[in-house]
């Protein structure tokens, strides 16, 4: 754990940390909610998103792509709810046909205009490039207090960590709005709370979740982040705080134990290149899913009310 | 627009018409299979599907070289393809069935991770030797440029292989599809007849990887039923017009797309059956956005016109503006607010519609009649003439008691 | 403008009455679920809302609380408009119309009744436990507080529900269906509470299924069959004649003569 380390490793477990707590806080929610695959669906739409962007800027910059990724989440959100009201189409079907059209679009576009040239393409916004977020002026651990050498942290480290950050603020701010609307939104409705606006609130913060990490981290680990870990958390425990409390145990260590394996592991098993740290996190995160499956103390469905 | 007619009509050479036909018969399949999912509420389950095949693509390409082979076999691929899609949709029953979480918690669970690992597996061919030519990321998004001729013989046949599947199953498929529970009572076996819904749907993937990738065969099994809804009401006729819109997206999207060569098939074709969504989801005559918009609109008319009227009638004060407005647009009341002859005649219709009703539904025992009283409809609309009589002469009756 | 003058010809709903409609349409679509419906409910008294099945009951309740929206109408609570006089109101949803399978504990469910007062961001202290466990205690549920709320029968969870409405201290409640599948200990329990709410001066609008219980029960009814059929107090207006027209046929006149015995 010297110098190699903190050049090599430190940033990208840190940048996949962050990036899955700042998903996997607004998972919980979404998954109460029945609305898990909303995060599947925003994270398609990225792609035409940041293709779009290009194609107005004309420029591979990383704050256009990401103001294209949020306006394409946001756009996609408000196709899906007129897909579903105006045509009454349930809400998986909507969802899949807003995130698809606009995904084939994504593509489409993106082959029509001359970006091979630059880096952009489906399997970035896929896989993302975590294990090339390094911080090659380190020098050891002393870096950590070296101003200059801090100047060159990778910047995608400073804004996964300022959206965790947002996300973690903005979901203890409104606990108890978010809590109350997801369990009882009639009564909710009848306090006068805004239900409409909380869940669209909701929304908004799994798409700044999605965009701040789909560059860093690609789409597969924010799936997978939004829905694994909180889906496992709810398996062990019966109480909501708890639940957000093991979802962010289970993503930080999917984090960590996923960026280690895809390094060390295949030199572990003799092989000589390591493999895509992005699918193995997700991996990892579906293996804790699945353990808390077999395992987990409040994993059986009991005392569901008969209803009258 | 000439190379466009070509292709539509399979005179742009041997293989492009080979894919057109492909592609038709597979969005036909598609889209009929799709529906099986759709009318069960369970559109989504073809995404962890389709996602779930990568891993599948993977092992098999290292099982292929391992053995000797190429690794690039189609045929392989796509057995290992079906192999590990068939576990990930295993995986989501399992977790709905024995676990607390709800199906679409167990659909994003499995895409993900079956995603995960594919891509985890794909690092590990692109460090083989051989891995470097493998090609495995046009699963992805599907590639039909140098596909080769026994390539597009295969789609061929698989897309009319599902096709005849699907023409064999359809009536208890449409069935179960639309009732379970009366299709169990018929004697049908269920779970044996979801067993092969999922099969169709993903012998529909896994021959629809090559052609449009895994991520936009989705596209093809969600769209055409949700445009079929538009138009039909019926179980059966919904599975029949989503197989007809998904070949024709197929067909249509192939041609174009073999016009020019930056126009990949896949996204096309998804795009063509998107055009044919929104054109449904505007204009449909009976669920379009326009035919509620303006039925609404004539609803909340009716609502006020009558709700104004019976004021009139109880000589009750209207406070409501639109009440209003409508009442003297049709001429039924002066700009003083009194009832003009018309409007004085239609409140003494109403009134004793009103009165009739509600005598009817004190004495009439057959609530599935008086059962449609809604406050709107006429009672000439639901009794004969007599029965209309018979009411009157007890409201006679009542009335002077 | 001549609107202007009918519109000020408008009485004003009862001010005195904690819940006035006039005119209240609601449709889902095209099919009205309640025409032009008025009704002014007393103070201080026990108010049953009572119909056939699909007759509106609950869609009114909604509707009042602009749960859904209405087609025409206007509505009054405590002669104000319902957006503010919100804190007096506590409303207790049909028990089949939220997730039981929520992870939360009943106790966390009565401190939602507390939101309105504590609102969304201040602590919760030591002092709104206590509150909400009285609350607990008061529906007989003390011993409960801090079990899930998916591992309570039925009737623990109507009662939890009415604890959280009582959290609210509240001067109007509206409840939806409260004794549907609940077991007979449940509803006497409930009643209990609400005739105490009677009590203390607090009025009680209920949605209300069983007509054989309405006489024991209420003060006031209102027969709805999408329409308002008859309002009034109970001795009064629940009569075979208006019972006969809610139904229409569905209840035999043996069945009617035998529920409305003070009319009769």
């Amino acid at each position: 754990m010297g110098a190699e380390f903190v050049q090599f490793s430190l940033t990208p477990i840190l940048i996949g940390i962050f990036a899955a707590i700042a998903c996997a806080l607004p998972g919980n929610f979404l998954i109460l909610r029945r609305q898990a695959l909303i995060g599947d669906a925003i994270s398609h739409v990225v792609l035409p998103g940041i293709v779009v962007a290009f194609l107005i800027t004309g420029v591979v910059a990383t704050w256009p792509m990401l103001m294209g990724a949020a306006a394409a989440a946001l756009v996609a959100v408000f196709l899906i709810e007129v897909v579903r009201r105006m045509g009454k189409i349930e809400p998986g079907a909507a969802m899949g046909v807003v995130f698809t059209s606009l995904f084939a679009g994504g593509v489409l576009l993106l082959e029509q205009s001359d970006t091979s040239s630059v880096h952009l393409d489906v399997e970035h916004a896929l896989m993302g490039n975590l294990e090339q977020l390094i911080w090659l002026r380190a020098e050891g651990w002393g870096s950590l207090l070296d101003p200059v050498a801090l100047s060159y942290l990778p910047p995608e480290l400073l804004r996964m960590a300022v959206a965790a950050a947002l996300i973690g603020a903005l979901t203890w701010l409104f606990w108890r709005p978010l809590k109350l609307s997801s369990f009882d939104e009639g009564f909710a409705r009848a306090l006068g709370l805004p239900v409409r606006t909380i869940g669209l609130g909701l929304v908004t913060a799994a798409a700044v979740a999605a965009v701040a990490a789909f560059d860093a981290v690609g789409s597969i680990i924010v799936i997978a982040m939004f829905i694994c870990p909180p889906a496992a958390a709810r398996l062990i425990t019966n109480h909501l705080g708890r639940q957000v409390g093991w979802s962010l145990v289970f993503a930080v260590l999917s984090a960590i134990l996923g960026y280690v394996f895809a390094g060390y592991g295949p030199l572990w098993l003799g092989a000589s290149n390591s493999v895509s740290a992005a699918g193995m996190v997700a991996a990892v995160a579906g293996v804790i899913l699945l353990l808390a499956c077999l395992f987990g103390p409040a994993r059986h469905r009991v005392g569901v009310a008969a209803g009258s | 627009m000439s190379a466009f007619l070509d292709a539509l009509f399979f005179q742009a050479g041997y293989n492009a018409a080979l894919v057109a036909v492909g592609a038709a018969l597979l969005g036909f399949a598609a889209g009929a299979g799709g529906s099986f999912l759709f009318l069960r509420n369970r559109a989504l389950v073809s995404d962890a599907v389709a996602h779930a095949t990568l891993p599948g693509v993977g092992l098999a390409f290292i099982v292929m070289v391992a053995l000797g082979g190429d690794g690039r076999a189609l045929i392989g691929l796509l057995a290992g393809s079906a192999i590990s899609a068939w576990i990930g949709l295993l995986a989501v029953e399992w977790m709905v069935r024995r676990t607390r979480l709800s199906e679409d918690a167990a659909i994003g669970a499995v895409l993900s991770t079956f995603f995960g690992l594919g891509v985890v597996l794909l690092t590990v061919i692109q460090g083989m030797s051989r891995g470097r030519q493998a090609g495995l990321e046009d699963f992805l998004l599907g590639s039909t440029a140098g596909m080769l001729l026994q390539d597009a013989l295969l789609i061929a046949g698989g897309g009319l292989l599902v096709v005849t599947a699907i023409w064999l199953l359809r009536r208890p498929m449409t069935l179960v599809a639309f009732d379970p529970a009366f299709a169990a009572a018929r004697g049908v076996d269920v779970r044996r007849i979801d067993l092969a819904m999922m099969a169709v749907v993903l012998a529909v993937t896994v021959v629809g990887l090559k052609l449009v990738g895994l991520i936009l065969i989705v596209a093809l099994l969600i769209i055409p039923p949700v445009t079929a809804r538009f138009w039909a009401d019926r179980a059966e006729r919904v599975v029949w017009i989503a197989g007809v819109i998904g070949g024709l997206s197929g067909w249509v999207g192939a041609a174009l797309s073999a016009t020019a060569p930056a126009l990949p098939t896949g996204p096309i074709i998804v795009l063509v059956a998107t055009g044919l969504f929104v054109v449904s989801l505007l204009f449909s005559p009976t669920r379009g956005v326009t035919a509620a918009m303006i039925a609404r609109r004539a609803f909340q008319t009716r609502v006020h016109r009558r709700q104004g009227l019976l004021a009139l009638a109880r000589n009750e004060p209207i406070h409501d503006r639109l009440t209003l407005r409508i009442l003297r647009a049709e001429g039924l009341l002066r700009g003083d607010g009194v009832a003009t002859e018309d409007g004085q005649a239609a409140c003494a219709r109403i009134a004793r519609d009103e009165r009739r009703w509600s005598v009817a539904r004190r004495l009439h025992k057959d609530t599935a009649l008086t059962g449609r009283y809604d406050g709107l409809t006429p009672i000439d609309d639901v009794f004969t003439a007599d029965e209309i009589t018979w009411i009157d002469t007890h409201m006679l009756a009542g009335g002077s008691a | 403008m001549a609107d202007l003058t009918l519109l000020q010809s408008a009485e004003p709903l009862d001010p005195a009455s904690p819940l006035a409609v006039r005119g209240l349409t609601v449709s889902y679509g095209e099919k009205p679920a309640l025409f032009s419906l008025d009704a002014t409910f007393p103070v201080g008294a026990m108010s049953a809302i009572v119909g056939p099945n699909g007759a509106g009951k609950s869609t009114f309740l909604k509707a009042v609380l602009g749960l859904i929206p209405r087609v025409s109408g206007d509505v009054s609570a405590f002669g104000r408009d319902v957006d503010r006089v919100r804190d007096r109101i506590a409303y207790v949803p049909q028990r089949a119309s939220v997730d039981w399978d929520f992870p939360t504990t009943a106790l966390d469910v009565v401190l939602m009744g507390l939101y309105g007062q504590v609102g969304l961001w201040r602590r919760i202290t030591g002092a709104h436990k206590t509150h909400a466990r009285a609350c607990l205690d008061r529906v007989g549920m003390a011993d409960f507080a801090d079990r899930q709320i998916g591992q309570l029968s039925g009737g623990q969870q109507q009662r939890v529900f009415l604890a959280r409405a009582l959290a609210q201290d509240a001067d109007l409640f509206l409840l939806d269906e409260p004794f549907a599948g609940v077991d007979a200990a449940t509803e006497a329990a409930i009643i209990e509470v609400l005739k105490s709410l009677k009590a203390e001066g607090r009025s009680v609008i209920a949605v209300h299924h069983d007509l054989s219980t309405v006489a024991d029960y209420f003060d006031h009814v209102m027969l709805v069959n999408l329409r308002r059929i008859a309002e009034g107090p109970v001795q009064t207006t629940f009569t075979a004649e208006t019972l006969a027209e809610a139904y229409g046929g569905r209840l035999g006149a043996v069945q009617i003569d035998a529920l409305s015995l003070q009319g009769a």
